[in-house]
């Protein structure tokens, strides 16, 4: 039996969608605004074998996001679990998080604490994210003087050094410019082959997840629709968004 | 409560690295560094000394000092709560990128103006050799005070957060309430001494920041006891606060995201 990196049992996640209130505004009114929940996940269940590279396609606000940042941890499911069996994790998204007024050396020792590394992990592993980044004598300087580019190369380098066990790709498979991109995409094949990595790959590129997925979720309207063989999924998938 | 340890353990060493880091960062960031930490309560005390000695000609024992103790504590205080409001949309590219118990923003908070507190308490004890103040065993009582200043101060600064996320203005009633509180703590004068009973004791012990810096004048510079009645209520209060504030955030933290 092939071991299991991750299991997701009947997840339902839901948002409140509560505006802002002002004091100002409010003073008077005494009465409480009704709040209205939004499910935005129905009930998802699925297991990942350990190794497999899973794509998860659906429309816009089919809930794909929400779900990879459910498996992430960012949020809790309201019902449901998911089971990680113990895999570190990390998520690897547009403008990964930084503290602009730290520097990139600061901001990579606390993605890495974030993601479950201990400092001297991060510290032996510092040179090679660094290098990798190409952002050189900048890496001292603080994150809100580098260029969108220049943050992302660092974002994407962290993930990608300080790699986890289950990695989840949001939409970036390749950052920077053309030089890096073509580096960084190359380096998410290679961690895509390592047989001990589960990948988990939100995109809206057909092409992208026939490639690199052996396995497709697709969802539609917080629903799980299909999951399966790319080659079974993908071409039922490419005919209901035509 | 087993979730709340296992939480503040496992992040601990990450909220511990971001102080660190946001401490250097001012560092690097100001032109005189640290000794801004160290010249602001200076300088805000040499204004109420000025306040209190020169203009009301009431003056205190050991004034500098006195003004120092409830300066450190009421900065401690006041900046936690205040930053606590915006501490989600202020870490929201973190937060919304990976998780973190969100009352941890509230711990960082806690260490940076913890560390900016020791660091004015260091000139105190400078100050206490300068006026040969006589110690006595009582210090000691210091270690509690500081204990309830902490749990009061985290448990209203974990609903001050809850807050600043839905309420837009909050912050705007915050300073001004706190602006209010300021003048009612006796920061720069003697409460018990100055305002008539029954409000100065009424005022002494409805407010913790006012009945800690008390206190600790009491035990630090004048070799008495702090009213260990209302030290142990306020403890009790700034527990049953941070108990009913982290599980506030526990349930609703999967909101904020969506929220900011």
């Amino acid at each position: 039996m092939k071991d299991i990196a991750i299991k997701v049992e009947n997840v339902k996640v839901r948002y409140r969608t509560v505006q802002k209130r002002s004091i100002k505004k409010n003073l008077f009114k005494l009465k409480k605004s009704d709040v209205e929940y939004f499910e935005a996940l129905h009930g998802i269940s699925f297991e990942l074998e350990k190794g497999k590279v899973l794509g998860i396609v659906g429309k816009n606000g089919s809930g794909k996001s929400t779900l990879l940042k459910t498996i992430a941890g960012i949020f809790a499911p309201d019902e449901g679990t998911i089971d990680l069996f113990g895999n570190s994790v990390s998520i690897l998204a547009i403008g990964t998080g930084f503290q602009k007024k730290l520097t990139g050396r600061e901001n990579i020792m606390l993605s890495g604490i974030l993601m479950g590394f201990s400092e001297e992990e991060v510290k032996k592993k510092m040179k090679e994210i660094i290098d990798f980044s190409e952002l050189k004598e900048f890496i001292d300087k603080p994150v809100r003087t580098y260029s969108s580019g220049m943050y992302s190369k660092l974002a994407f380098s962290i993930a990608a050094i300080l790699n986890t066990d289950i990695m989840l790709i949001d939409e970036v498979l390749s950052v920077g410019d053309a030089k890096f991109k073509k580096k960084s995409y190359k380096k998410v094949r290679e961690l895509i082959k390592d047989e001990n990595r589960t990948v988990v790959i939100v995109s809206h590129s057909s092409e992208t997840v026939s490639k690199l997925c052996d396995t497709v979720l697709w969802i539609h309207e917080g629903d799980l629709r299909m999951i399966g063989p790319t080659d079974e999924v993908m071409p039922l998938y490419d005919e209901f968004m035509s | 409560m087993k979730r709340f340890f296992d939480d503040v353990k496992n992040y601990w060493t990450y909220t511990k690295y971001a102080a660190k880091s946001e401490l250097k960062s001012e560092v690097a960031n100001k032109h005189w560094g640290w000794l801004w930490w160290l010249l602001d309560p200076l300088l805000f005390m040499i204004v109420y000394s000025f306040v209190a000695a020169v203009v009301f000609k009431k003056s205190e024992q050991y004034l500098a000092a006195f003004i120092f103790i409830g300066l450190s504590c009421w900065n401690f205080f006041q900046n936690t709560l205040k930053n606590s409001v915006k501490v989600v949309s202020g870490n929201s590219s973190i937060v919304t990128k990976v998780y973190i118990p969100k009352y941890m923003l509230v711990v960082q908070e806690m260490l940076i103006n913890g560390f900016k507190m020791l660091i004015s308490l260091g000139f105190v004890a400078i100050m206490m050799v300068m006026y040969r103040v006589p110690l006595t065993y009582r210090v000691v009582y210091a270690i509690p005070l500081f204990l309830i200043l902490f749990v009061v101060t985290f448990g209203l600064s974990t609903l001050a957060l809850h807050g600043g996320v839905f309420i837009e203005d909050l912050a705007n009633a915050l300073n001004a309430f706190l602006r209010l509180l300021f003048y009612f703590s006796g920061v720069f004068y003697s409460l018990s001494k100055r305002v008539p009973n029954p409000y100065g004791q009424i005022l002494l012990k409805c407010n913790p920041v006012a009945m800690i810096m008390d206190g600790l004048r009491s035990c630090v510079l004048y070799s008495s006891d702090p009213d260990f009645k209302w030290m142990l209520i306020w403890l009790c209060i700034g527990l049953a606060v941070s108990v009913f504030g982290v599980r506030t955030i526990y349930k609703n933290e999967n909101t904020y995201v969506k929220v900011i």
